[in-house]
């Protein structure tokens, strides 16, 4: 192992031309003299599972909301006994965290009851509290859509003259922006309701089968509570069923265009193509609001506003289903065996004491896994859509003021900035004259792309500061999968590779060889071939299709729960998740070997 | 007449005419406990070479009437004359045929005319089907080729007849006469690969695990500790390889070039420092483990090969499977130990976290 230490954050120096970085962002995000001391002191890990990218300004947004809301929960709704939220600060552009233990002893202590009873009371409560969460999430995402955000009018309506409404349009971009951001918060504070509980339900059963079998595969204990029938995998169910639909119609031809453009139009012009259409109509509601990386960024491609990537898969499926290829998922042969794996655990422990133990723990965990596997569809993929979909149309509104060239300039823009900018445009729009914003803007978000441009060229290292001698922390080992061996791993492995061989968490089960190929970002997963293995910082729900085309997943990052090895244990795919260097020290092209029953990765040739 | 019944077709009904150490070959083979091929010649086949020849039958009864026990050297010489009188009647030509068919049958499977089978006694009696004979029979092995199976079977039938087994059944009160011999052709191994496993895993007990110990070649290697073997840890609920140590296996007992004995010879570097078994063998044996210990219900110590003459997946083959003995003998302690409710092991667990890396998962390539 190298040195025991990782750069101070005050180490780091700002890469030439992305100086006044800072500025991007909430005054409280950077590292700061003012908190030397505290900032100093503690192991920050670069969150690259939800944040592996430079973040715009707007776009830290969610980053502040959502580990705002996590730590809020932690520290002040359930009051989890070791710990406090997850501090968070950007550096450079990147987004980095550290857990906040609780360490005196006593007042651990002092939490623990009250973590009992509010704790216990979701717990006893979930199924009811769950149904009521999906409704207050559609209504939220109701109230999202509903917003307006189109242009100042020249002349207000004669209605709001007539109905006496006494308030005016630049009233509505700003309030309803407002709101925006008010539901934006709202459904930050909805994500983390659950779930650590729902962790903390799951760490319980783990913890009770690696005491009983210490040998026993993490994905044994996965496969145990993992639901049959999960949200986040229907958007890939809808588009079998489609792809079958194609093939039944006889519409299947017409997906040989590459284009999704020239597939619709085709399919237009036939009474089974419009039939076909009405089928998609009926599907892509919420389900293909599913975005092709994390959700967290504005650049991430949306299926609804891709078609090309949605098109893309429905080809590869009736490629397959002509082939005689099964895609169905058998359901009940999945439960069978799932019941088998827990009956042959439970038949293997020592007393009718640790059998009752076993099945109230499990018990648990399968009442509280589906919203750990659900939330994500429902937020980071299905409200995350309708939100970048709400600011473009304000962004348009930008455009056709003159402000921005393009709609997406408005995520250059802090969230709060946004409502300056509003009111310069409303502010003019109501005098009468002229706003600053055509202006200012052009300029000053070249310079701002000119900075992000250059950030985004430098490679954040994966943590700072002094780590750890363990970590504890359940949530950062369950979600991000930072350990005290991937420390190590981090801090040891430098360029070369010592045997050439990788070493990650044993995610989904299974050994492949093959071709890899090596996928940096969401829009080159049209590259992948047949056989391949693929290798890429981290995967998204919505690469499922790709799934039954390669052989094998490897990713830089993530634990396993992480979303890239609950889809892939789902489609039967050995992973190696978690290695920190795969993309580094694979190339496209090299023979690799994937043991995800071990979290191994060598390279063969 | 029915003169065969191979293990895997073997039935409660067939005990009186396959003998004891028949029934437990089929018995392990129909409870998925795969031993070596092979098939019991019935007793059907001994009383047909007894009974066709009157005046065979009666010089033998003759010859045992004159016995005294007191008379070692005596013994000696009636039991000799009694084998020779045995092995000297022409085989029944239906037996023969029966053998010959069956054998061609074993080397068809086994993708060899020749195969080297072991041919054992399997003994009973009319009325004492589970008579004992142990250890009083000759056990013949690498006979190979269907002329020298029937002598060997002729021998076997008279192996019931050395000084040693008629004092035995003379001491029991067995009447000679009545005794009735099953034998048992079985394939000799020729493993690619042989080791132990145990189904628990033998550092810490953990009852979810078979430990499996594997080298080249016959077992003896593992078995008397002359190589380090690959050790390998598979999960026995969802089959997963835990971890594997690949160790160089420098030694190894093979067949020798007649392929008709066993020889200790050094491996290659090379193939010395391979794993032994693939990961779908080091799954099969682990299953097999597994069903020696569903069987017996009880942790199981056991041997077993993979025999290269058997095809893929069905060619690891039991050799013995024994009670485990440590681990078994040791109380187990029990997980819950009286934890409380539900909330109390949520709150117990987010104090004292457990990792969630697996310890041992890393492939050790020990070359030197």
């Amino acid at each position: 192992m190298a040195e025991g230490r990782f750069p101070s954050p005050f180490e780091i120096e700002t890469p030439a031309g992305a100086e006044g970085w800072e500025e991007l962002y909430t005054y409280s995000l950077p590292f700061s003299e003012d908190r030397r001391d505290y900032e100093d002191s503690v192991f920050w890990f670069q969150d690259g599972i939800h944040w592996p990218e430079v973040l715009t300004p707007w776009d830290a947004t969610f980053f502040e909301y959502a580990i705002a809301s996590l730590s809020q929960y932690n520290t002040r709704h359930y009051l989890i006994p070791p710990a406090l939220g997850i501090d968070y600060r950007v550096l450079n552009g990147y987004a980095y965290l550290t857990p906040v233990p609780v360490t005196d002893p006593a007042e651990i202590e002092a939490r623990v009851p009250k973590f009992m009873e509010r704790a216990g009371y979701y717990f006893q409560n979930w199924d009811r509290l769950y149904e009521n969460w999906r409704h207050k999430i559609d209504d939220l995402a109701n109230q999202l859509r509903a917003l307006d955000f189109s242009p100042l009018p020249e002349v207000e309506p004669m209605d709001v003259i007539t109905e006496g409404r006494g308030e005016g349009s630049g009233m509505r971009l700003q309030e309803n922006y407002r709101t925006l951001l008010n539901l934006a918060l709202r459904l930050w504070q909805y994500h983390f309701e659950f779930l650590n509980l729902g962790y903390a339900a799951y760490l319980d059963f783990f913890g009770f089968c690696k005491e009983a079998f210490p040998n026993i595969p993490d994905l044994a204990i996965a496969k145990m509570v993992a639901g049959v029938e999960v949200d986040l995998f229907v958007p890939d169910q809808k588009l079998k069923d489609l792809a079958q639909a194609a093939i039944d119609l006889g519409v299947a031809d017409a997906f040989a265009q590459d284009s999704a453009a020239a597939v619709i139009e085709t399919l237009e012009g036939s009474d089974a193509g419009r039939q076909w259409l009405a089928k998609w109509d009926e599907a892509k509601d919420p389900w293909f609001n599913f975005s092709n990386g994390s959700g967290f960024y504005h650049t991430d491609e949306v299926w609804l506003e891709h078609l090309d990537i949605p098109f893309g898969y429905l080809r590869n499926y009736i490629d397959k289903l002509r082939q005689g290829v099964d895609l169905s998922r058998p359901i009940d042969e999945l439960r069978a065996e799932r019941d088998r794996v827990v009956n042959e655990y439970m038949e293997l422990l020592p007393t009718d004491e640790d059998k009752e133990a076993f099945q109230g723990k499990l018990g648990l965990a399968r009442v509280v896994f589906p919203y750990v596997e659900n939330h994500n569809f429902w937020v980071e993929h299905y409200s995350h859509a309708v939100i970048w979909r709400k600011m473009r149309e304000l962004g348009e509104t930008f455009v056709k003021e003159g402000f921005f060239a393009d709609r997406d300039d408005v995520f250059f823009l802090k969230r709060d900035e946004v409502n300056e900018a509003l009111w310069d445009m409303y502010s003019a729009w109501a005098v009468g004259t002229e706003a600053r914003g055509p202006r200012y803007w052009p300029r000053e978000l070249d310079r701002r792309k000119g900075i992000l441009d250059t950030l985004r060229a430098w490679s954040p290292p994966p943590a700072l500061g002094e780590p750890p001698e363990v970590v504890t922390e359940p949530f950062t080992i369950m979600l991000w999968g930072i350990t005290s061996d991937s420390i190590g791993m981090w801090l040891g492995a430098g360029e070369e590779g010592g045997d050439g061989g990788l070493h990650g968490f044993a995610a989904s089960p299974g050994v492949a060889e093959g071709p890899a190929r090596v996928i940096l970002t969401a829009d080159q997963i049209g590259e992948v071939q047949e056989g391949e293995i693929l290798v890429a910082p981290l995967t998204a729900p919505s690469w499922a299709p790709i799934f039954n085309k390669i052989q094998a997943t490897v990713t830089d990052i993530g634990g396993m729960m992480s979303h890239a090895a609950i889809v892939c244990r789902e489609y039967g795919l050995p992973a190696v998740t978690g290695t920190a260097f795969g993309t580094k020290q694979i190339e496209t092209g090299q023979m690799i070997r994937v043991d995800g029953s071990t979290g191994t990765v060598t390279v063969l040739d | 007449m029915n003169y065969i019944v191979w293990f895997d077709e073997y039935r409660d009904e067939h005990l009186p005419i396959v003998g004891g150490k028949n029934r437990s070959l089929g018995e392990m083979t129909l409870a998925g406990l795969p031993v070596p091929p092979g098939f019991a010649l019935t007793t059907h086949a001994y009383r047909q070479m007894r009974d066709q020849d009157a005046d065979a039958r009666h010089e033998v009864q003759d010859l045992l009437a004159r016995i005294d026990l007191n008379d070692a050297a005596g013994l000696q010489e009636i039991a000799a004359k009694v084998r020779q009188r045995i092995e000297d009647i022409p085989m029944p030509a239906a037996v023969d045929e029966a053998i010959r068919q069956a054998y061609a049958r074993l080397g068809e499977v086994c993708g060899d005319g020749a195969i080297p089978v072991a041919v054992r006694s399997s003994a009973t009696a009319e009325d004492l089907v589970d008579a004992s004979f142990a250890g009083l029979q000759d056990t013949y092995l690498w006979v190979s080729g269907e002329d020298d199976v029937v002598a060997h079977v002729k021998r076997c039938w008279s192996s019931c007849f050395t000084d040693r087994a008629i004092a035995y059944r003379h001491e029991m009160g067995h009447d000679h006469d009545r005794l009735l011999m099953s034998v048992a052709i079985q394939k000799m191994i020729r493993p690619k690969a042989a080791g132990v496993a145990f189904t628990l895993n033998p550092s810490d007990g953990d009852r979810s695990q078979v430990a499996i110990d594997a080298a080249w070649g016959f077992g003896e290697s593992v078995v008397s500790g002359e190589v380090t073997p690959d050790n390998f840890l598979v999960d026995k609920v969802i089959y997963e390889i835990v971890s594997r140590t690949i160790s160089p296996k420098t030694i190894e007992y093979r067949l020798s070039e007649d392929g008709r004995s066993v020889e200790k010879a050094e491996v290659p570097e090379e193939r010395a420092t391979a794993p032994s078994l693939t990961d779908d063998e080091v799954k099969a044996v682990a299953w097999l483990a597994r069903q020696a210990e569903r069987h017996y219900g009880a942790p199981q110590d056991v041997e077993w090969a993979i025999d290269m003459d058997l095809p893929d997946n069905e060619n690891v083959v039991l050799l013995q499977s024994r009670p485990e003995t440590v681990w078994s003998q040791k109380p187990r302690k029990p997980v819950a130990r009286g934890q409380g409710g539900l909330m109390d092991g949520i709150v117990s667990t987010l104090l004292n976290p457990v990792h969630t890396r697996p310890k041992a998962a890393t492939t050790e390539e020990q070359g030197n």
